[in-house]
């Protein structure tokens, strides 16, 4: 019976350890949450100016640059999954992943052979236990994730886009990403990055704000040139830091889940141990009390 | 009346203010903006973008191209990289 209550004890033990743990991993997720925001509101200035830009380059153009045009017939679609490089996030991950097999299936459908392009080591491992071939990886930077890697990310994706058709060029491209909505709600979503679609009017002039009639300089078609590339860029950084911001968030509050369920635990065990522990000396207390009445009906015998 | 400048790298928003000039490389070459410029949308080449502020305040910076634009002596400079140099004084943010 004591042998129950030291188990007992030792269980409480080890969940008090591990709630240690994950209250720790709260608090960090929720302290970098608020700098992933920052980031998501310090990179808003540049979007904007890129948009408008583009708009009002778009708007002057002939618009048959190949990154807004359709192709007729759309033959590899790329798909780049934005996963979690570190688990412990809840569903995080999975419903991102889940999200992404649904576009392919979807595309496959419509016969269009599927690219994947990863970013995260939880994206990797899962294409990898399926034994699946990836155009490409990238990994160790999904919960801070800087301008440059999603330039890298940009770069190659729009070298595939250009390639010729049989060197494994890609006709489309979709991203697969967890909008941050707001704290308690993270939802995944798919964006086609190209072909764009036609950015006009994304920004609506306010009153008296019409848009310029803008001189270009070399010319429009130039600067469209120039500054697609740059605004495809400044998408997939958006999705990124929507996604690390998405991914704390998920974090926080797994981690907040499982500190209360070790509360939880923790409470029960002590009422088992307690319940033990009487158990105990109740017993003891029978014995001897048992025992005393043995002596006592022996001797009176004598 | 002043130029209303901001200068944006791709992850912050680096300066901006009031403005007497600014100057930056485009592909075509220099260019240099004072207020009442008619609406201009350049490519930039790498090089150095200066702004002299209305109070003596000012920046220098090196951009790694990018682009930038005027309207309505609204000055918007934008590039992917922007190292701010030597001679910088606060602006206001």
């Amino acid at each position: 019976m004591a042998g129950q209550l030291r188990a007992y004890r030792r269980q409480i033990r080890s969940v008090q350890a591990t709630k240690k743990i994950t209250r720790a991993m709260e608090l960090i997720a929720a302290s970098r949450i608020i700098k992933a925001q920052a980031n998501v509101r310090a990179s808003t200035p540049y979007a904007r100016a890129l948009t408008r830009a583009v708009s009002a380059a778009a708007s002057n153009s002939s618009l048959d640059h190949p990154l807004i045009t359709e192709k007729p017939d759309v033959r590899r679609a790329a798909v780049l999954v934005c996963s979690s490089d570190r688990g412990l996030a809840g569903a995080y991950s999975s419903n991102a992943l889940r999200e992404g097999e649904r576009l392919s299936t979807l595309l496959r459908e419509e016969g269009k052979e599927v690219a994947p392009y990863l970013v995260g080591r939880k994206a990797a491992a899962f294409y990898r236990f399926r034994r699946r071939t990836t155009e490409a990886e990238w990994a160790g930077f999904t919960d801070s994730p800087s301008y440059e890697n999603a330039k890298e990310i940009g770069d190659r994706l729009l070298a595939d886009f250009g390639k010729d058709a049989s060197e494994g060029r890609v006709d489309e491209i979709h991203i697969v990403y967890t909008h941050f909505v707001n704290m308690v709600t993270q939802e995944p979503r798919v964006v086609r990055l190209l072909p764009m679609e036609v950015v006009e009017g994304v920004e609506a002039p306010t009153e008296g704000d019409l848009q310029p009639l803008y001189e270009f300089e070399p010319s429009a078609d130039a600067v469209l040139d120039a500054l697609l590339p740059q605004y495809v860029n400044s998408r997939i950084y958006n999705c990124l830091l929507q996604a690390a911001a998405s991914e704390l968030a998920a974090r926080q509050r797994a981690m907040k889940n499982a500190t209360d369920n070790a509360d939880e635990l923790i409470k029960k065990l002590t009422r088992l141990a307690n319940n033990a522990r009487q158990a105990d000396i109740t017993q003891e207390i029978s014995e001897i009390v048992g025992g005393a009445d043995a002596l006592a009906s022996a001797g009176s015998r004598a | 009346m002043a130029l209303q400048v901001e200068l944006v790298a791709a992850d912050r928003s680096v300066w901006s203010g009031d403005a007497s000039r600014v100057r930056a490389r485009t592909v075509d070459g220099d260019i240099g903006i004072m207020s009442g410029h008619e609406p201009v949308l350049a490519v930039l080449v790498p090089g150095e973008v200066v702004i002299t502020g209305s109070g003596g305040d000012g920046i220098t910076a090196q951009v790694s191209g990018g682009f930038f634009s005027v309207d309505h002596d609204k000055v918007t400079i934008v590039a992917e990289t922007v190292e701010v140099g030597a001679g910088t004084s606060a602006g206001t943010r």
